[in-house]
């Protein structure tokens, strides 16, 4: 097997020329039946979204062209199987949970895991254990979970089933993953990782160790951030004392029978590229990244921070293609200078928090737009700066989970306005942004103290989301106790 | 004579053509394509990613107009920054007046600068003078470091599709304002009102120019080689108007030859079409 082939994009384009008559679905035959699509995305595009067929493959049940793009990325990435995901990496954090517990299982859980992993909890019936994330007070940002946390949680919860570990962060901080990953093994704990932020690990050089280096048994890779393919498409990464057949009927469970081969052939000419010009690709996008570390830095106020954030534990490495700008010592929030940028200066950047913003660096950048940032952000420090205000305390709140999240999830619940629901168990989500702290979770019990944190949000102007009440002036919670 | 034809196409739907005698130069840079031309109408021309940036017989006309307007309104320009001008046509101008201490000349690509050099003389010459300091670096990256340093700031850039693109945003000219001394003046190359897309360019340019500066004007020259002819040039500043504060009699006490400029023209090229009056008050 060679990095150098595509199998599955080859194909493609051996149908696309092969001039077979479609009568099959889409029903729109090559862009022929909806003109306006086409001339909006393009005739190679419609010509190449067509239906699983005999020399395409089937995702359900690959056993050809299919089989053969999986088995060349699992080699790519150094897994022992790897499946193409089409739902996103949302279905690949799901698949990795709904795979290793059931229904009263614990599963342990930093708690600013991503939605999607308590959505899988809701569905399987599992029960968090979670290990609250070391925070940096100075500039404001989650970082990752500390071994000794992780010891307590274990000896806690000797019976959890598994380990889920976000790894890099958002802000592309790592934990110290071969140690969890020993930790865990030695109480016979699966180790999955939710390596969103990650793909790059496996191809640059000198980057943090990857899921699948450090031993992980599981990895979902968003390969639509770092690695250049299309959105929505994902890969799920196992290791060798994994079951894959296993995995793929949980897979099929909840994923679409009619996949995009435009997904699917992004993530195959994606793996192939990364494969042979990765190193090359990535060792530009730290370039990137480190001289616009340097150059805004000199600007003076901003600090856009890097490897000496490390401290041997929770931020135990630093992912040097990121590019977050801590922005208090100018008296500006994150999500004002992010606003500013996309307003005044026609540029967009991933996302603003209370006190930083953060720059997707990748390998599609270039030089001048570099500058433009660099450039636009001495202009709002040249235009806006002002005294430095105190931003509000982001605190993880330890929850106290009385129910498994779908025991609350599909419980008998009431709507209370929000000051009657201390002690009450909640029944849904109350996420706060920034800075993507979750408040409350499906199971939790609230505590008078979670609703001084709800008000004391509010009223600092966080976005407060999940809860049927848009305003969060109220919460569902579950009846008959209290 | 071989019917060769060097096109440039204005729109989709025009085509400016220029019968060639023939190719001298091409080659691909790190940041454009690089052509110089031979023909029997406008002499020898350079172009850039394919559209047209000079020729011998027009190109006095613009290096006069985006150089001596500045140069008649402020009395004490001494330190100039000239961003882009890779071809040493506006250096030349600029060469021109004693009083001027420095020529930071800041072009991206330096097989620009070298091509000129060995192709268009008529031009380059202005590198020969001893106050021109070539800077091969990003107009934006170099402007950023500046604080109140400059006179003027020249911005003589190709059009916002390709490496020029950094030159045409708000950034780009808030860094300018910040670079430019207490009686600074910032002259661009501001595009054409006429096609569409030019058009675009231009309002894109004077919007963000007027949220930037105190006072911005726009005045314009006719140009043939250009797309329409019809080309215009942006004056900004922290508070010099380009007609109240002009000194004619000062500046044609200087005696500076000039072919196309005088100002009489440089008051007349303040005045401006209603359809361009009107394109350009939508966006202040």
């Amino acid at each position: 097997m060679k990095q150098n082939q595509a199998p599955l994009y080859e194909a493609l384009e051996r149908v696309r020329d092969g001039g077979l008559v479609p009568f099959d679905v889409p029903g729109h035959k090559r862009g022929k039946g909806n003109r306006e699509l086409t001339e909006f995305l393009g005739e190679r595009c419609l010509s190449v979204d067509v239906n699983s067929m005999k020399p395409l493959d089937n995702l359900c049940h690959p056993t050809g062209v299919l089989k053969e793009a999986e088995a060349l990325a699992a080699q790519a990435f150094g897994a022992a199987h790897a499946f193409f995901m089409v739902g996103g990496t949302t279905s690949s954090v799901q698949a990795m949970i709904l795979s290793h517990v059931k229904a009263g299982e614990r599963i342990i859980l930093p708690r600013n895991v991503h939605q999607s992993a308590i959505n899988a909890l809701v569905l399987c019936g599992a029960v968090p254990v979670y290990i609250n994330p070391q925070t940096d007070k100075k500039i404001g940002i989650a970082l990752g979970i500390s071994v000794a946390d992780v010891k307590r949680a274990i000896a806690e919860h000797p019976e959890a089933k598994a380990i889920l570990v976000n790894n890099p962060t958002y802000y592309g901080i790592c934990s110290d993953l071969k140690q969890i990953t020993r930790l865990a093994h030695a109480q016979g704990m699966k180790v999955l990782v939710d390596e969103a932020h990650g793909t790059h690990f496996y191809f640059g050089k000198d980057m943090p160790v990857s899921a699948m280096a450090a031993g992980a048994d599981m990895a979902a890779v968003s390969m639509h951030k770092s690695g250049g393919s299309l959105t929505q498409s994902s890969i799920l990464l196992c290791g060798e004392h994994v079951n894959a057949h296993y995995v793929r009927q949980i897979i099929n469970l909840t994923q679409t029978t009619s996949a995009s081969y435009l997904l699917l052939s992004s993530l195959d000419i994606s793996r192939r590229n990364l494969a042979l010009r990765g190193e090359e690709l990535f060792e530009k996008v730290k370039r990137f990244s480190q001289y616009a570390r340097e150059e805004i830095n000199k600007l003076g106020d901003y600090y856009a921070y890097g490897r000496e954030l490390c401290n041997g534990d929770s931020a135990f490495d630093f992912d040097a293609t990121k590019l977050s700008v801590n922005t208090r010592a100018l008296g500006l929030a994150g999500i004002e200078v992010y606003d500013i940028l996309r307003e005044e200066y026609d540029i967009q950047v991933e996302f603003g928090d209370l006190g930083n913003i953060l720059a997707y660096i990748s390998l599609g950048d270039k030089n001048k737009h570099i500058e433009r940032l660099i450039s636009a952000l001495g202009e709002i420090r040249r235009l806006y700066k002002r005294p430095v205000r105190e931003m509000p305390e982001s605190e993880y709140i330890s929850p106290d989970v009385a129910l498994s999240p779908q025991a609350a999830f599909y419980g008998d619940k009431q709507s209370l306005p929000l000051a009657q629901c201390a002690g009450r168990i909640c029944a849904e989500f109350v996420m706060c942004y920034p800075p993507g702290i979750p408040i409350l979770g499906p199971g939790e019990r609230v505590t008078g103290e979670i609703i001084a944190y709800i008000r004391y949000a509010k009223e600092k102007g966080c976005l407060l989301t999940g809860p049927e009440s848009m305003d969060v002036s109220s919460l569902n919670v579950l009846k008959g106790e209290g | 004579m071989d019917d060769l034809w060097y096109s440039e196409y204005d729109t989709p739907n025009v085509r400016f053509s220029i019968r060639v005698n023939a190719q001298l130069h091409s080659e691909q840079s790190d940041y454009q394509k690089i052509a110089v031309y031979d023909s029997p109408e406008f002499g020898r021309f350079l172009t850039l990613d394919g559209v047209l940036m000079l020729t011998e017989r027009d190109e006095f006309i613009y290096h006069e107009m985006i150089t001596h307007v500045p140069m008649a309104v402020s009395p004490d320009i001494k330190r100039v920054l000239l961003i882009g001008g890779g071809d040493g046509g506006a250096a030349r101008e600029l060469g021109k007046y004693p009083d001027i201490e420095q020529i930071d000349v800041v072009e991206i690509d330096r097989r620009v600068v070298a091509v000129c050099k060995q192709y268009l003389p008529q031009t380059a010459c202005g590198f020969d003078n001893p106050k021109v300091q070539l800077h091969f670096n990003d107009g934006l990256r170099f402007v950023r470091s500046a604080e109140e340093e400059y006179d003027l700031i020249i911005v003589d850039s190709t059009d916002p599709s390709g490496p020029g693109e950094v030159l045409f945003t708000k950034e780009f000219y808030g860094n300018c304002m910040k670079a430019l001394r207490r009686n600074g003046i910032m002259v661009n190359q501001h595009e054409s009102p006429f096609y569409s897309e030019d058009a675009k360019a231009m309002k894109a340019a004077h919007k963000r120019i007027v949220s930037v500066f105190p006072l911005a004007r726009v005045y314009q020259a006719h140009i043939p080689t250009y797309p329409s002819g019809q080309w215009l040039f942006g004056f900004a500043s922290k508070g010099l108007h380009p007609l109240k504060n002009l000194d004619a009699e000062r500046w044609n006490a200087l005696g500076i030859p000039t072919r196309y400029y005088n100002t009489n023209l440089h008051r007349g090229s303040f005045y401006l079409a209603n359809y361009i009056e009107e394109a350009l008050r939508e966006n202040e």
